[in-house]
């Protein structure tokens, strides 16, 4: 052996195990290893949404048009629900810290009042996330293509002129029967007399709307509405192509299908990750009432689903501001 | 055969205990982090609705701005919630660096194709 520092240090000493270079055991650190491949998972879908959207052509929705209803009420809050999403996992990710503190004091009541808010937390995401998944596949009152070129005034007194392809979206309340007028619903019935146009839907309530109102550019920036007979006007250059939602096939948002597939991609991975979390998250509560941890002298395994649950509310700030706000 | 996650010795931080007054301390860091991580999503989506993209001449500023506020936001939930600003440095490193230097080049390479992809589109079709 060379050099003379060493000397005093035993063979044993250095190679014989025992000794831990990162301070930390094999759990956390494999969690977190898997953290780091499950997070280059999540960034290559997040950098793929950005290639495409930087490579598209057509125009791509912007969250706060898409994303501004509230459940069961009228009117536009941009942002508010998924802003709300957001809350409710940075609060369920607080309730999880601090049920790994309340192990460090060897707490178990706290533990497992903590543990349970978390899942509670984890529980509302997922039922929001549900209510905006049905949102966005049933949309608004869906669009309908223009077949020639069109030229019209908005409201605002502006001129537009719309090209072929352009998509024309309806309100809700025509866009309803539209919908099973569309389908080939023989129940329903179209009129069209002096520039109005009125869909009849028949059978035990009949249902009659009237076509008062359309918008423009309505889920890209410039959003107008447009009223009076500029309305027959555009539905008179309408193709056959009708769009109501989204589907994997078709979507009402934009004319291309990459907006809505990477919406169920990555929401939809980030939901499983939601609810794989609380199913583990509920394991481990069970374990800590029942007082597994509490024989074992310590709640580490709190720390490693912790380390987890923290995971997804991490990425969700990433999808939050790439996704909507972006 | 012995369970090394019994194992009770200086080494591992397994049974990091703390006493009931480092425990205040440490709440009361969780509390400021909420809050801290409440008011910038509200800041953002605030921002979000207030300007208007095709309106404001410094929306690029504003998108980066975004863009840092996020990195502010996920630096708190890692350093602090998931107590990685506590690890050893070794550690730190170990998890960090990979991630950054993929992350880096993946988002680089990305965005500089898509862009080269739609100026090809436009210009040479």
């Amino acid at each position: 052996m060379s050099g003379h520092s060493n000397d005093n240090v035993s063979s044993e000493e250095l190679w014989g195990g025992g000794r831990s270079p990162y301070g930390i055991s094999y759990g956390k650190m494999y969690m977190w290893f898997f953290l780091v491949s499950d997070a280059l998972t999540f960034s290559g879908l997040l950098t793929a949404y950005g290639f495409s959207r930087a490579a598209s052509e057509d125009p791509w929705p912007i969250g706060e048009q898409v994303f501004r209803a509230l459940p069961g009420l009228e009117g536009q809050y941009p942002l508010v629900y998924v802003a709300l999403m957001t809350f409710i996992l940075i609060v369920s990710s607080v309730t999880m810290v601090l049920a790994v503190e309340a192990g460090h004091r060897n707490d178990k009541r706290g533990v497992v009042r903590w543990m349970l808010a978390t899942i509670i937390g984890g529980v509302f995401f997922l039922g929001s996330q549900a209510w905006e998944w049905s949102h966005f596949i049933h949309g608004g009152g869906g669009s309908f293509l223009l077949a020639t070129e069109v030229t019209i005034t908005a409201d605002n007194g502006d001129e537009y002129v719309l090209p072929v392809g352009e998509p024309i979206f309806m309100d809700h309340h025509f866009g309803e029967i539209a919908e099973a007028y569309s389908n080939g619903d023989a129940s329903v019935n179209l009129h069209e007399h002096h520039g109005h146009v009125t869909l009849t839907q028949f059978g035990e309530h009949t249902h009659e709307v009237e076509l008062h109102q359309l918008t423009i550019h309505k889920y890209i920036e410039d959003e107008q509405v447009i009223t009076g007979d500029d309305i027959y006007t555009l539905w008179e250059a309408r193709s056959e192509s009708f769009t109501f939602g989204a589907n994997m096939h078709e979507n009402e948002y934009a004319t291309q299908q990459s907006y809505a597939n990477f919406f169920f991609f990555i929401t939809g991975f980030h939901g499983f990750h939601v609810f794989s979390g609380v199913v583990i998250n509920f394991i481990i509560f069970i374990m800590a009432y029942r007082g597994v941890f509490e024989r074992r002298k310590h709640y580490e395994m709190v720390e490693k689903v912790g380390l987890y649950w923290h995971f997804i509310d991490l990425v969700w700030v990433f999808v939050f501001t790439f996704y909507y706000l972006i | 055969m012995e369970r090394d996650d019994l194992i009770v010795n200086d080494s591992y931080p397994l049974n990091a205990h703390h006493s009931e007054e480092e425990g205040v301390k440490i709440r009361k860091n969780i509390l400021f982090v909420t809050v801290l991580l409440t008011v910038i999503t509200a800041v953002e989506v605030a921002m979000g609705v207030i300007f208007k993209r095709a309106e404001t001449f410094s929306w690029e500023m504003i998108k980066w701005s975004f863009v840092t506020l996020t990195l502010v936001k996920a630096g708190y939930i890692v350093m602090s919630f998931m107590h990685l600003g506590e690890e050893r440095s070794v550690m730190k490193k170990t998890i960090l660096i990979p991630y950054l230097i993929f992350i880096v080049y993946l988002v680089f390479i990305a965005l500089t194709e898509g862009f080269g992809h739609l100026y090809n589109l436009t210009n040479f079709h």
